[in-house]
């Protein structure tokens, strides 16, 4: 997703510019994102299964209301996505330059608006509304616009959006100090670094103000609990600190080894310094996050990470405007091994989202307990998670492997079914 | 309304069967018919571009049908669980043999991957024919409605069945028939020459096979499920679609005989809705038979979703129908004709 509109990018410079080169660094990153979305497609395909096999209890609770945005997600977005794809992909001369840039953008707001379906059953889940309970129990839907408008949806798909190009911004300008560094495909690589720290600079400032921010505020209003086992705030106080470094102890109620700045977190949630903020304390135990060490953890690496990115883009911008950006080695070298810290900080900030729901399925309707599939016994269920790990472990190798080739073949290489 | 969203899902599911039914067909063919690299790259550029659209409408029905219908999709998806994870892992290796292969000039990665799509599009199509006979026979729901089928028992048609009995078994065959023919008559109607000329042969060569099975689906169903009549009973024109089916079927022969590929291709495809629409005529307004007692059965009725969110649905379903029709219709324009290997393509 994140790729998707630097695409769109590269293939709006080359038509600007009338500019081969930026036709074929279009290409090139077209392969990796084919490989890209065999992947995602094949990987994603168990999800939407998953919800009726391993999680029917929940499907009957929610699907009156979530079913929606499932189903629209496969109308509205999968078929524009998969219909193009192939036209992007193999159909540049079919469809001229400007047929092939409207498939460029016809794939992009597919994938984008995939992920705004998702995160619109994601945020229901979060925060449900727009909901009545039916006479068995089931959740049904009362009001369409109040669940595509939940302020909660929005602000994570912001938030996860912005993430995504973070992603896209720091892979393109990783190969491109790659190729600088390497001495080969320079024109590339200074393409794909300056089209890379720019939007990389441009991303990582939006997701944390507003994205993050909103997205912060949204679990302070609507799961006060989540955020003070996120910031690991045992007790509820005015002018609550800020946690940057240190171990929570659960038992003992207490961060180890704390390095913290005072009072920042009432300013940077109600902003006033002196707010008081709820603490666990507050809250009965067996409503807090069930692993609240793993939640905390997530949540910091996050923040950590995403603090890191704008500070190496913003170097890194500083020096692409002096000019020089592609003569500084030690930046380029930073640049080439920032590659998985994107991914990281993606996955984290999933693990803070989905830990800090728990122990809900649904935020205070139904437990995670209670949703899955009780006719699945646990033996097929461990059967087939495995198979999965399995399986996954080999797309991941033939993922990485492939698009390793891709790289090392570099941009002016022709796609090898166009023999 | 519910009949109507029973109408949406089953015109959506026919849509994915006539559709993803040809390239699974055509991959089930493509190391019988096609003998030589170039004519192997030849079947897969003629499904390539449209493989994974026509997928996406299997997914679409599902979501659709767990918008319109939750408790079924919750029920059957649970009960069905170890065949769908084997579908899953058949439609994971299937995505990637296609378009992975092309990824490397190398005869010993293509060699596998042609393999791996092969084999993963034969059975696939055996697990679709299977699981609509385990809709039509029945599955032992219990009184929460929920029912697990282990993979099989004794391969009786009884109470305790198990996915795999004789009668899903024969379905299962049937569907690998008539997705045999229907993709070889694909592959036909998009190629020139020697695998033109196979791929057609292919299909006469197995149409009697196909009358056959025909026949003995239809007796099976109404030997293990008398219900089935019902319908047909009260409303004496559901007869037409047995007489549609069996007008294809021959319509189909005709046009092979005469190497009318198109004309062939379409009698397939009508001949595919008509054995759906048959089942689905059958079956309404149930959707889910209990094997263990008649008033266990899901229908319609008691498996729908709130009308509130079924009549919103109806606006956006519409509009988005409108959009991916216009999306299909551009698409199989802009790679009309029979393909060749010159120039850009899988």
């Amino acid at each position: 997703m994140g790729l998707a509109p630097l695409i769109v990018v590269l293939k709006t410079l080359a038509l600007r510019r009338n500019d081969e080169t930026y036709h074929q660094a279009a290409r090139f990153w077209a392969r990796i994102f084919g490989i890209n979305f065999v992947l995602g497609v094949v990987t994603g395909i168990p999800m939407e299964f998953q919800f009726g096999t391993n999680w029917s209890h929940f499907s009957r609770f929610a699907g009156g209301v979530i079913g929606q945005t499932l189903a629209m997600e496969g109308v509205f977005a999968f078929f524009l996505e998969s219909a193009f794809l192939g036209l992007f992909l193999y159909g540049e001369k079919r469809l001229g330059p400007r047929g092939h840039w409207w498939s460029a953008v016809a794939v992009f707001l597919g994938s984008w608006l995939s992920g705004f379906f998702i995160i619109v059953t994601d945020a229901w889940m979060q925060n449900p509304v727009g909901y009545s309970r039916a006479a068995d129990g089931s959740a049904q839907l009362s009001s369409f616009w109040s669940l595509i408008l939940n302020p909660w949806a929005w602000w994570q798909y912001a938030h996860n959006m912005s993430g995504a190009v973070i992603t896209g911004a720091f892979v393109m300008g990783s190969v491109g100090a790659f190729y600088l560094l390497w001495g080969k495909f320079e024109d590339f690589g200074r393409i794909f670094v300056r089209v890379g720290v720019v939007a990389a600079l441009i991303a990582s400032t939006l997701q944390v103000f507003p994205t993050g921010d909103g997205q912060g505020r949204m679990v302070a209003l609507h799961q006060p609990v989540t955020l003070a086992a996120m910031e690991a705030l045992f007790e509820s106080q005015p002018g609550a600190p800020i946690v940057l470094v240190g171990q929570p102890n659960i038992d003992e109620h207490k961060i180890d080894n704390p390095i913290e700045v005072p009072n920042a977190l009432s300013f940077l949630t109600y902003r006033r310094w002196k707010a008081e903020v709820t603490g666990l304390d507050a809250f009965p135990q067996d409503q807090w996050p069930t692993n609240i060490e793993l939640l905390y953890f997530s949540y910091h690496i996050m923040v950590g990470l995403g603090t890191l990115f704008i500070a190496i883009a913003a170097v890194a911008v500083l020096l692409l405007w002096r000019h020089k950006l592609f003569v500084s080695r030690w930046m380029l070298w930073i640049l080439l091994l920032s590659l998985p810290f994107p991914y990281i900080a993606n996955t984290a900030g999933w693990m803070t989202a989905e830990l800090g729901r728990q122990p809900w399925l649904v935020y205070s309707l139904m437990r995670t307990a209670d949703g899955y599939s009780k006719t699945v016994s646990a033996g097929n269920g461990i059967f087939t998670l495995l198979g999965f790990m399995g399986m996954y472990t080999v797309l991941g190798i033939l993922f990485l492997f492939l698009v390793r080739r891709e790289i090392e073949r570099g941009p002016l290489a022709q796609a090898e079914a166009a023999h | 309304m519910e009949t109507l969203w029973f109408s949406i899902v089953a015109f959506m599911i026919a849509a994915y069967v006539v559709l993803d039914g040809f390239d699974l067909g055509a991959g089930v063919i493509y190391l019988t018919a096609a003998r030589t690299p170039a004519e192997r790259q030849m079947i897969i550029r003629a499904i390539g571009p449209v493989w994974d659209g026509n997928e996406v409408w299997l997914l679409a029905a599902g979501g659709t049908l767990y918008f319109a219908f939750p408790l079924l999709y919750a029920s059957s998806f649970s009960g069905f669980y170890l065949p769908l994870m084997m579908v899953l892992w058949l439609l994971m290796l299937r995505g990637i043999g296609i378009e992975l292969r092309a990824h490397m000039d190398n005869p010993v990665w293509r060699g596998f991957f042609d393999f791996v799509f092969c084999g993963s599009s034969a059975l696939l199509t055996i697990f679709l024919g299977a699981a609509l006979g385990n809709v039509v026979r029945g599955v032992p729901l219990g009184p929460d409605q929920y029912f697990f089928e282990p993979l099989w028992t004794d391969f009786r048609v009884g109470v305790d069945n198990g996915i795999l009995d004789w009668y899903t078994v024969l379905t299962g065959i049937i569907a690998l028939v008539t997705l045999t023919v229907h993709g070889s008559l694909y592959i036909a109607a998009k190629t020139e020459g020697d695998l033109n000329r196979r791929a057609r042969d292919l299909a006469k060569r197995i149409w009697p096979l196909q009358l056959i099975l025909t026949v003995a689906g239809l007796i099976a169903s109404v030997s293990i499920r008398p219900a089935v009549l019902d319908n047909y009973k009260h409303n004496v024109v559901g007869f037409l679609i047995p007489v549609i089916v069996f007008v294809s079927l021959a319509a189909m022969m005709h046009a092979i005989l005469k190497s009318a590929d198109w004309t062939a291709f379409l009698a397939s495809s009508l001949y595919i809705v008509g054995m759906l629409v048959g089942a689905a005529f059958a079956l309404y307004p149930v959707v889910l038979p209990a094997s263990t007692d008649p008033a266990r059965n899901l229908t319609i009725y008691n498996a729908s979703a709130g009308h509130h969110g079924l009549s919103v649905g109806l606006i956006w379903w519409t509009l988005g129908m409108i959009l991916a029709l216009g999306y299909f219709f551009f698409v199989y324009r802009m790679f009309r004709g029979k393909v060749r290997l010159e120039g850009e393509g899988y």
